[in-house]
Formats: structure tokens, C-alpha cells, sequence
């Protein structure tokens, strides 16, 4: 190809590492974290912008990393599920889905997973009725949604902090 | 998938961006949220040279009342700041209706209301409520600034007016003449979808009379269609269930739907009609 090969460099924070790398303007997000970075817990599901299975956390906020380019991220920090268990200790959310039978292919579960760490951020306490608007971004093809919805209600309640008489 | 080859710009300042769009030309595109332009260019729908982000030009994230009542809209305003906007709560109540149901959360935390009429999509939800709101779009570019009506700024399917090396920097929403009501409604086969049909509807109340009304229709035509007939036949009277009905016959009739996978023609026309009525009667308080 006699087109410029222009990389840039990018500066960016995952999963609380900070990572200096080189990438083509044309690599999105999810390239990066799956190919550059190896992190392929982050999973490619539809790669036309609707099923959320690529959803990872930028600066909080969920986002489709199959829809944003990787140079975007330069200067901002972003999570996925690999960053969510410390040590060998699994994330309530993690184990909420362990507990309540969350998943059945997994294919979705990364995604509605860091859909449902952004909802808990922000709500810690939800109702059903909006784990369910937090997830509808997120698509389960086995349509497991039941037991989904469960798992994430399970995490809220690990989460809250001990009530001390 | 990856998108073919662009080059690609990250400028910091506004001036800056015009300046790399006046050198670009058409050859450019403007990548704000990027929930339809990345997909389009992963897709090869579109293979633009350059690509200049808007994303790290401060100052352009605001939704904002002038002392005037114009609520204006940065390039940068993201669909989510919109659906928990406090502004419009209060006082936008079509928009605050729509806000929710653009896309799903995930793309709201990125997609811009800016962005989304410049895609010009004719199932593009804002397009519609800012054509039933008398909306107009701000355009900047390195030679200075115009503002364009909503009614004239989509010309067809993914084709607005805005010109080479032009930056649509705001919209811009006028006051409300008297006391505000409005609602979207949407049918969607499941969260995310394209609306299958989706009617906008603001009718401003001054005295139990409408001193303004705007409908507005997606996904029934090549373009949003503003219903001017149904509009004008609310103006100046009490709203009523007769001049309700009247609305959505004529909204109906200004629909040109196809008949494709989401549901025939003939259905669409009839959802319109019912929305129409649907919105009117959930939102604005009905004359006996």
C-alpha cells in the first residue's frame, strides 16, 4: 500500500494500568483490546453497533468499543471485564452471575456485565425495572434476560454496606 | 471489521477544525458520537479521507436557556445528558420524552442530538421533534456562521444542506410561546431499533387556546415530515376532541410510507393517526 501507514500513539489508562501504544486511526477500541492488548474477555458480537456484547467503560460510561475508535481513547481511562476481580476474588457482580445462573452461552456476559458496574456506580440500589433500562442496550441471544436481571439485584444487595445496629 | 484507511485529525480548538474542514472539503467528515458514522464507514457506506473528531474541542458539551428562553444544544451534547437534563424536565417536554428512547443507553452515551440530524437518517428520531419544535442548526465555518430552519436543513435520505467545510457547532430551539406540552411516541420492534413509526408532537397553550403546534413524523417517508396542515388546523383553537381527531386524519394523510419488513404501508399510515391522537390526549390537557 503506497497510502501513509500514519500511527498514533496513544496514551491509555485500562483496567487502572496505563498503556502506551501505536495504532492505525482506523483500529477501533475493540481491536485494540482484544488484539493489541490481548484482553479478549471483551467479546465482538454483532460489530454493527446493536447487541452491546463489546461494551466496555470509558471514563465510567458504558460504551460499545466496536464503535469507538482505539485513538479516541488517547488520555482516557477505560475498564473491562478483566479488571474486575482483584486477585483470585471475584466481583460481586462476577458472582452474582456464578450465583443466579447468569449466563448460559457467555457470549453476551462481559458486556452486561460492565452495563451493570456502571448502573451500580451510579444506583447502588435499583430497582428491577432499572436493571432492566440500564441493560436493554445489552443483547443475551439465549434470551436469559430472567435470571440476568437476578444476578445483577443479587450484586446490589452484596454490595450494600453492612447495616451496623 | 475495519474501515477502510483515513487519515485522521484530533484538533483542539474550533478554529482549528474549520480550518482542517475548509482544506478537506467534502473529502471530510465531522466525527462527533460516531454511533452512526463509525458503523457506516466499518460498513464502507462510507469512505471519507479524512476524518476530523470534534471530541477534544472543549466548550461544545452544553445544552443551555438564553435569558430569552432559546434552549441551545452544543455539537457535543450527548443523547444521555438530555434524557436526565433537569432543563428539560421542566420545560421541553418533547424533547425530554424523546431522549430516552434514541437507540439504547449505550449509544446515548455517546450519539449526539447534533450529530444525529447532520446524519440526516429519515428514521432518526430528533429530526422529527426538532422539526415539530421549529428547531434550526447552527453552522459554522472558517468564513463565519449561518443558521438554517430545521424545514430546510435535511433534503433527502443522509443529505442535508450544510455546505463543504461547514460545522453544524448547535441547534437551537426557539422559546415556547405559552405553556409547553409535547410527547413523543415510537413503535420499535425492540429497544434499539429504527422506529417503525414515531410522531413528535409540541403544542403550546396561551389562554385554553394552542398559539403553536408542530407534529412531526419519522420513519413514513424519505425524509421526517412536518405535518403543516395538521399543525395549522390546531392553531388558534381549544383543543378538543374534535380538533384532535382532525390532527391526526390530516398527519395520517401527510404520512408516505412504504410498505417494507416493519409493516406495510397502509399500517403505518394508521399507527400515525393513532399517535397522533395517542400523543395529543396524553400530554396536553383536552377541552371538554
Amino acid at each position: 500500500m503506497e497510502k501513509l501507514v500514519n500511527k498514533r500513539r496513544v496514551t491509555v489508562t485500562v483496567n487502572g494500568e496505563e498503556r502506551v501504544v501505536e495504532v492505525e486511526p482506523r483500529v477501533l477500541l475493540a481491536h485494540l483490546l482484544r488484539q493489541g492488548l490481548g484482553l479478549t474477555g471483551t467479546h465482538i458480537g454483532c460489530d454493527t453497533t446493536n447487541c452491546g456484547a463489546c461494551t466496555v467503560l470509558v471514563d465510567g460510561r458504558p460504551t460499545k468499543s466496536c464503535t469507538m475508535l482505539a485513538v479516541q481513547t488517547d488520555g482516557h481511562e477505560v475498564r473491562t471485564v478483566e479488571g474486575m476481580a482483584q486477585a483470585s476474588e471475584l466481583h460481586p457482580i462476577q458472582e452474582g452471575f456464578k450465583e443466579e445462573h447468569g449466563l448460559q452461552c457467555g457470549y453476551c456476559t462481559p458486556g452486561m456485565m460492565m452495563s451493570a458496574m456502571a448502573l451500580l456506580e451510579r444506583n447502588p440500589d435499583p430497582t428491577e425495572e432499572e436493571i432492566r433500562w440500564a441493560l436493554s442496550g445489552n443483547l443475551c441471544r439465549c434470551t436469559g434476560y430472567q435470571n440476568i436481571v437476578k444476578a445483577v439485584l443479587w450484586a446490589a444487595k452484596k454490595m450494600q454496606p453492612a447495616v451496623t445496629a | 471489521m475495519y474501515p477502510a484507511r483515513f487519515r485522521y485529525e484530533a484538533p483542539r480548538t474550533l478554529d482549528e477544525a474549520l480550518d482542517l474542514l475548509r482544506t478537506y472539503g467534502d473529502e471530510a467528515k465531522v466525527l462527533a458520537g460516531g454511533q452512526s458514522l463509525i458503523p457506516m464507514v466499518k460498513l464502507r457506506f462510507a469512505a471519507p479521507e479524512m476524518l476530523v473528531d470534534i471530541n477534544n474541542i472543549p466548550g461544545l458539551g452544553y445544552h443551555r436557556e438564553t435569558a430569552a428562553g432559546v434552549l441551545e444544544v452544543g455539537a457535543l451534547c450527548r443523547h444521555v445528558d438530555l434524557e436526565y437534563s433537569d432543563i428539560l424536565a421542566e420545560r421541553r417536554p418533547l424533547m425530554a420524552s424523546a431522549a430516552p428512547m434514541i437507540a439504547d443507553p449505550i449509544v446515548r452515551n455517546r450519539g449526539t442530538l447534533v450529530g444525529s440530524l447532520c446524519h440526516a437518517d429519515p428514521q432518526g428520531d430528533w429530526a422529527s421533534v426538532m422539526l415539530a419544535l421549529d428547531a434550526e442548526v447552527v453552522a459554522a465555518s472558517a468564513t463565519g456562521r449561518r443558521v438554517i430552519p430545521m424545514a430546510e436543513f435535511v433534503t433527502g435520505p443522509f443529505t442535508t444542506t450544510l455546505l463543504p467545510g461547514e460545522l453544524a457547532v448547535e441547534a437551537r430551539v426557539p422559546a415556547p410561546e405559552g405553556t409547553p406540552f409535547g410527547r413523543y411516541l415510537k413503535l420499535e420492534r425492540r429497544v434499539g431499533d429504527f422506529a417503525t413509526v414515531g410522531v413528535a408532537v409540541a403544542v403550546d397553550l396561551s389562554g385554553g387556546k394552542v398559539v403553536r403546534a408542530g407534529i412531526a413524523l419519522t420513519g413514513v417517508g424519505g425524509n421526517n415530515i412536518k405535518a403543516v396542515a395538521a399543525e395549522q388546523a390546531l392553531v388558534g383553537g381549544e383543543l378538543d376532541a374534535a380538533a384532535v381527531e382532525e390532527a391526526a386524519r390530516l398527519a395520517a394523510a401527510a404520512a408516505r410510507p412504504r410498505t417494507d419488513h416493519r409493516g406495510s404501508a397502509d399500517y403505518k399510515r394508521h399507527v400515525v393517526r393513532t399517535f397522533v391522537t395517542r400523543a395529543l390526549e396524553s400530554s396536553v390537557p383536552v377541552a371538554a
